[in-house]
């Protein structure tokens, strides 16, 4: 590829992206009433979309193979567990984290 | 103290301003950066470890370290960021980046959609702050709980920001030292996870309702086993807007999520 197909490559990424993240304000702007199943969605979504995170996040986990997510499952539950029982973000993620990373840099 | 009095006076007269006015005025940005901060903690050690594993994935592909720092900058949304290393490396062919592109991040447009409310009224950071969308911000300007003397315009525009710093500091160091990096950073990937993970919880906490929090988990988790980890997430976002949309009377008479 020469620089300006590389360019061009990249532009052409710049613009899917922004294209995703401007599109909705673009046919719903602020001036006017957003429809009502719009509004619906907006309150419903954001819950379903930070389960399908969760998800993504876990996308390359693959039960049947390696360590069959155990790592994964153990650490989930611990960040689980310390965020129900202290409701402190950074607590729960860093001990989730470096159980993790213990459990498969000497246990897996 | 007394120059000094007399000066403040002759500003105010000169400016119709007082001395107090103007710390407050800039109070408010270090105000809305303190309080914004904390929540991006998580997302430093993230986006540092991924931003440098991008930068050096980019490294060993034969870049330069202008191309992730540029890159980075730029586009700011990690996973298409990956696979630009791939397009660049294969046949010029502008219209699959672009479908590509698309494909990947089309979940945003369920971000823009939640955000159309929270983001207005913020003025030119407007611009900025769906520019900056990306997962983490959003999911940190949409949950984060606001206190009541900070602006939420500035908080939102310092998360995304930091957030944008952190990815791009990773990206180009990743890029400028990849050959030179040792150390075993295997699973501190997982703090992006974990965050998730917390981020659902607080969300959880806020439903009165759990029926579109358990439809995210489930219906992800069942294209995800159904499509594969590469091809879930539009089939995933398709049946979340079915199922939601057929479900809109009965969640709408249970009081809604919010």
């Amino acid at each position: 590829m020469t620089l300006t197909q590389q360019m061009i490559t990249i532009l052409m990424v710049v613009i899917g992206t922004m294209m995703t993240r401007f599109l909705p304000f673009l046919l719903f702007p602020a001036g006017k009433p957003t429809p009502k199943y719009i509004q619906y969605l907006g309150k419903v979504l954001p819950s379903a979309v930070f389960g399908l995170l969760v998800v993504y996040c876990l996308k390359d986990v693959s039960v049947l193979n390696g360590s069959h997510g155990v790592p994964e499952l153990i650490a989930i539950a611990l960040v689980v567990g310390l965020h129900y029982w202290k409701r402190q973000m950074l607590l729960s993620i860093a001990g989730g984290t470096i159980c993790y990373m213990l459990l498969i840099q000497l246990v897996f | 103290m007394v120059r000094n009095k007399h000066l403040t006076e002759k500003t105010i007269q000169k400016t119709g301003r007082s001395e107090f006015q103007v710390l407050k005025r800039d109070s408010k940005y270090l105000r809305a950066l303190k309080a914004a901060f904390p929540h991006t903690i998580p997302i430093f050690a993230g986006f540092w470890f991924l931003g440098l594993t991008y930068g050096i994935y980019m490294n060993v592909s034969g870049f330069s370290f202008w191309y992730p720092m540029l890159m980075s900058l730029v586009i700011f949304a990690g996973s298409v960021e990956f696979v630009a290393v791939n397009m660049l490396l294969g046949a010029f062919n502008p219209i699959q980046a672009l479908a590509m592109t698309l494909m990947i991040n089309a979940r945003h447009l369920f971000y823009g959609i939640s955000m159309l409310d929270t983001y207005k009224g913020t003025g030119w950071k407007k611009f900025y702050l769906i520019f900056g969308m990306c997962d983490e911000s959003f999911s940190i300007n949409y949950t984060a709980e606001v206190p009541e003397d900070v602006d939420k315009g500035w908080f939102m525009f310092f998360v995304t920001l930091l957030n944008h710093f952190y990815w791009f500091f990773g990206a180009t160091l990743g890029g400028i030292f990849g050959s030179l990096i040792h150390f075993n950073t295997e699973g501190l990937e997982f703090v992006m996870t974990a965050m998730f993970v917390v981020i659902f919880m607080e969300q959880w906490f806020k439903d009165h309702t759990h029926t579109s929090a358990l439809l995210g988990l489930g219906l992800s988790a069942l294209c995800l086993t159904a499509f594969g980890a590469d091809h879930f997430i539009i089939p995933a976002m398709i049946a979340i807007l079915g199922v939601l949309t057929l479900l809109r009377k009965p969640i709408e008479k249970g009081g809604g999520t919010a």
